[in-house]
């Protein structure tokens, strides 16, 4: 199955900022891995159904207890930028 | 006299526990075998010296004063940089991370410090642990201690050369697709990925959740028997965690092989895998049946499609992983006018082309009127091949193969052919994609002189088992060699 692949929309959606010679380069690499991947679509596989975790467990329970968190002035210490005990962004909505 | 760097787990704890060396001697050791050695192997990102040598001492105290002390005590341990480390900086092999200090210690290594180990630093990787040669560390490639010229394997090669050369007694590392076991192939060690869910990956950062397991890498079977037993067990801290009783990893070691049911894989022999690797791997079961072992040849068709389906699967969980590192809580931030900017511009220069290449085919493997071609059919075939596996553990107790189809490869040899790359681990895939033990033992020497690796697969907890044939192959194989690098001395 030939693969052909929208590789600018899929950096927009991974939120990567590549360049056109990246993005070119990306594509056929990608296309090379697909077309062998695509030979999973060779199998027949109706009425089999996938298996999204090895262990097929569902819920996991634990007790709801109180226990030490991470500390917090450690935490954003890691932080690029910040604002007393917050993350500082650039803005997200435009001004009204 | 026998350099302690060179001492096996086991021999280090008898001669730690027995007063004939301290933790400290032990630790200066491997610190000058780090030093003759990493200038060439650069098997470490980061050598903790002050933390080891804290370590060290308090090990001493505990084995001097009668305090309770574990087989880990005084055991130099490296971890693989994507096992995060309270204060101290894990990248991943990321530039992405660089600089980053985790404000917790991963379950794992919480664990081996309780056991009193001592944590010589963080190994190098494939960046995020993708790929099989350590090639794509944002910080430089690791060497194998064979033959400096190959790669270690990958991604955790930094973990598998340090343990090689007796830069640390035992180290840690994560396996995915083969992680674990093909480093230790192509580096003469023992590699093993335990059972998914039998350890905790709380702080292992992230790569593909349903492939990820942590486990040891030794010189031995019963030293990574002896690792296992320190971290494994559940940990309320991952939901992913086995909650049920632990398998008895040690009870099999010695009992030999005699009436023991051993598969050998079609599909993993033959075409693809090199002749010696062949060669070596045929020896071995022959001398297994020798021992006592019932063979049989088994068929497990499915397998044919396993590095397609991993190749979907595996990209598909990194890209949903990786969505994390978007320069707001840690790690690298590049400018941008807006959020979506910001984060788009970071991760473009944050990641580097491997992790790049995941990304965008994870993103594509998910994303709308391709979901169900990709990855919907992989995960379907998924279940093919745990049908698979579950018949075939219906005729025989463990299924064997070699590791890697082909001995430690040159430098570069790989680095411009992703698809050539991913072939190196299609022995090991299978075994994650079923969330199976497997273990790589490293059986003898090709005309190279580069070490072949045999690898055992058990069923979902029958680490017992996988264990008892791991010992007797070991027992076999007598592998004593010792890489050209670790028999350098300072004075040369």
């Amino acid at each position: 199955m030939p693969i052909d692949i929208d590789i600018a929309k899929v950096a927009r959606l991974a939120r990567l900022a590549l360049s056109d010679e990246e993005l070119d380069l990306y594509r056929a690499q990608c296309e090379v891995v697909l077309e062998h991947a695509a030979l999973v679509q060779a199998l027949p596989t109706e009425g089999v159904e996938p298996t999204s975790h090895p262990l097929r467990r569902t819920n996991a329970f634990r007790e709801d207890v109180v226990t030490e968190c991470l500390d917090t002035e450690e935490v954003l210490a890691q932080a690029p930028d910040r604002d007393g005990n917050y993350f500082l962004v650039p803005p997200i909505l435009e001004e009204p | 006299m026998t350099d302690l760097a060179d001492l096996t787990l086991s021999e280090a704890t008898s001669g730690l526990q027995g007063g004939e060396m301290t933790a400290v001697e032990l630790l200066e050791a491997v610190h000058r075998r780090a030093t003759m050695t990493e200038a060439q192997l650069h098997a470490y990102l980061n050598i903790d010296r002050p933390g080891a040598a804290r370590a060290a001492v308090a090990a001493d105290s505990a084995l001097g004063n009668g305090a309770a002390v574990s087989k880990l005590t005084g055991i130099p341990v490296a971890l693989k940089d994507n096992l995060v480390t309270r204060g101290l900086e894990t990248t991943c092999s990321s530039k992405i991370l660089a600089g980053y200090l985790p404000p917790y210690d991963a379950t794992v290594v919480g664990r081996l410090r309780e056991a009193g180990s001592v944590i010589v630093g963080k190994t190098n990787l494939d960046e995020f642990a993708m790929g099989s040669s350590t090639e794509n560390s944002a910080y430089g490639t690791s060497r194998n201690p064979w033959d400096p010229d190959r790669v270690p394997g990958g991604s955790s090669g930094g973990s598998a050369a340090a343990v090689a050369v007796g830069s640390a007694l035992a180290a840690l590392g994560s396996d995915t697709g083969g992680s674990i076991r093909q480093p230790a192939s192509l580096c003469g060690i023992v590699g093993m990925k335990p059972t998914y869910g039998l350890v905790s990956r709380y702080g292992l950062i992230a790569f593909a959740s349903s492939l990820d397991q942590i486990g040891p890498l030794t010189r031995t079977v019963p030293d990574s028997v002896t690792v296992l037993e320190a971290i494994g067990g559940y940990d309320p801290a991952d939901s992913t965690s086995h909650p049920g009783k632990v398998p008895d990893f040690r009870a099999g070691l010695g009992r030999g092989v005699a009436g023991v049911r051993i598969g050998v894989v079609s599909e993993l022999s033959g075409e693809g895998i090199d002749p010696q690797v062949q060669a070596a791997v045929a020896r071995m079961v022959t001398s297994l049946e020798g021992e006592g072992a019932r063979v049989t040849e088994l068929s497990l068709p499915s397998f044919e499609y396993a590095l397609s389906a991993y190749y979907l699967i595996a990209p598909a969980e990194c890209s949903a992983n990786l969505a994390r590192f978007d320069g707001v809580r840690y790690g690298l931030r590049r400018h941008g006018d807006t959020v979506e900017e910001m984060m788009a511009n970071t991760r473009a220069e944050g990641f580097g082309p491997e992790v790049t290449r995941r990304i965008l085919l994870g993103t594509y493997a998910l994303s709308a009127g391709y979901y169900d071609a990709f990855y919907g059919q992989a995960q379907r075939v998924r279940t093919l091949i745990l049908n698979d596996f579950d018949s075939a553990y219906g005729q025989v107790d463990v299924l064997v193969s070699p590791t890697s189809p082909t001995t430690a490869f040159e430098v570069g040899a790989r680095a411009t052919d992703p698809l050539a790359m991913y072939m190196s681990d299609v022995c090991t895939i299978p075994s994650n994609l079923s969330g199976h033990p497997a273990i790589s033992v490293p059986v003898g020497l090709d005309d190279a002189g580069l070490p072949i690796g045999f690898q055992v697969m058990a069923p979902a907890l029958g680490e017992e088992v996988l264990f008892q044939v791991a010992a007797e192959v070991e027992r076999i194989a007598g592998f004593s060699d010792r890489p050209a690098l670790a028999n350098s001395r300072a004075d040369i």
